[in-house]
């Protein structure tokens, strides 16, 4: 709201990828917000115009560019897609204010309808293998790499009862596929080089890049 | 705004509550003219947008008429339906909107008499309330607003 206060014409941009799977950006949740702003804006007593517009997706060039006709008219633009939309129409348009709709949390998984949970961290070295397809880096509180800490409790984390303890997860999933010397083996210190700690990543696919 | 007569949706489920104010009809039973009805396939097809839309349109209230729990000829479609309306009852208040504007309720397609009753009651409430902030906004001569909002 605060974001949106001083102008009279924006643009409301969706994304019809992941957001829209996990119900938090797509074209009905931009039909809901943009609804939603209207009537806030309109109780204040001030009026706003705000067009709605949904992308195949917002973080590829080739589809930003699709906004090119919408933009002149409007005098600001709110994504919400997750960071990497919201900064791709930023770089697009270089004299438009952009403005995030959501705080984007974690990459997870459904559990269940309406019920999402982190799952990876994109630490740039998977450890899955060796955990029996679990990921002690994004589902254990402490990202311990050699067992559970003394926290564990009938599988749960000391965090919170409805939290899994990872690596009592990755014992009964180790056991079951008979695979507990993966359990024993001593893991080193983890290098974080490719999960950050070399600053910014990217990819480079010489096949493809141009 | 004095007078006040209250602009109320009532999205109606086919299977009972249209039914059941098509029997209110037969049987001769008055309810007020206020409440426009919108006949849907199952309360559960009613979506979030759907109601937001009615408010930011004007509508004073708004209400979704479902079967009585167990009889959803859809198994669950009433169930879901007030589970929504409860998260765009968060959701009114949140923008501002008192979230008892919007309610669910149920009957089944006999109930011709529970249909002009509730249907007094909701309007009777909502006059209480006085007009939706955004109906207001709209009538006050926003004539602005009502270009925006596509009116």
């Amino acid at each position: 709201m605060e974001y949106i206060k001083p102008f009279k014409r924006i643009l409301l941009v969706g994304c019809n990828e992941c957001v829209t799977v996990c119900a938090a950006g797509g074209r009905k949740e931009v039909g809901l917000l943009a609804s939603g702003l209207h009537m806030a804006v309109l109780k204040s007593g001030a009026t706003i115009e705000i067009r709605e517009h949904t992308l195949e997706r917002q973080c590829d060039p080739e589809y930003v560019e699709e906004l090119v006709p919408m933009i002149d008219g409007v005098e600001a633009v709110m994504s919400m897609a997750c960071g990497c939309g919201v900064q791709e129409i930023a770089r697009r348009f270089k004299n438009k204010p952009v403005f995030p709709a959501l705080n984007t949390k974690f990459m997870g998984a459904s559990e269940r309808q309406g019920v999402w949970s982190e799952r990876c961290q994109g630490c740039g070295d998977c450890l899955l293998g060796m955990t029996g397809g679990i990921c002690p880096i994004a589902r254990c509180a402490k990202q311990l790499m050699n067992g559970p800490c003394g926290g564990s409790t009938g599988g749960h984390c000391e965090i919170g009862e409805d939290t899994d303890c990872a690596w009592a997860l990755i014992w009964e999933r180790l056991k079951a596929l008979g695979q507990i010397e993966r359990y024993v083996e001593i893991t080193p210190a983890k290098d974080w080089r490719p999960g950050g700690g070399s600053g910014p990543r990217k990819i480079i696919r010489e096949d493809l890049a141009e | 705004m004095e007078n006040f007569e209250p602009v109320i949706v009532a999205f109606c489920c086919h299977y009972c509550a249209y039914t059941a104010a098509d029997m209110a009809g037969s049987q001769r039973l008055t309810y007020p003219a206020n409440v426009k009805i919108i006949r849907v396939p199952c309360s559960g097809k009613v979506d979030a947008l759907h109601i937001v839309k009615a408010f930011e349109k004007g509508a004073d209230g708004v209400y979704v008429a479902g079967c009585l729990e167990g009889d959803c000829h859809f198994k669950n479609g009433n169930v879901r339906a007030a589970r929504r309306v409860e998260s765009v009852r968060k959701y009114l208040e949140e923008i501002g909107l008192e979230g008892e504007r919007l309610e669910m309720v149920t009957m089944s397609a006999g109930m011709g008499y529970r249909f002009a009753q509730v249907a007094t009651e909701m309007t009777e409430k909502i006059r209480k309330m006085g007009p939706s902030p955004i109906h207001l906004a709209l009538a006050g001569g926003a004539s602005e607003a009502r270009k925006a909002a596509n009116i």
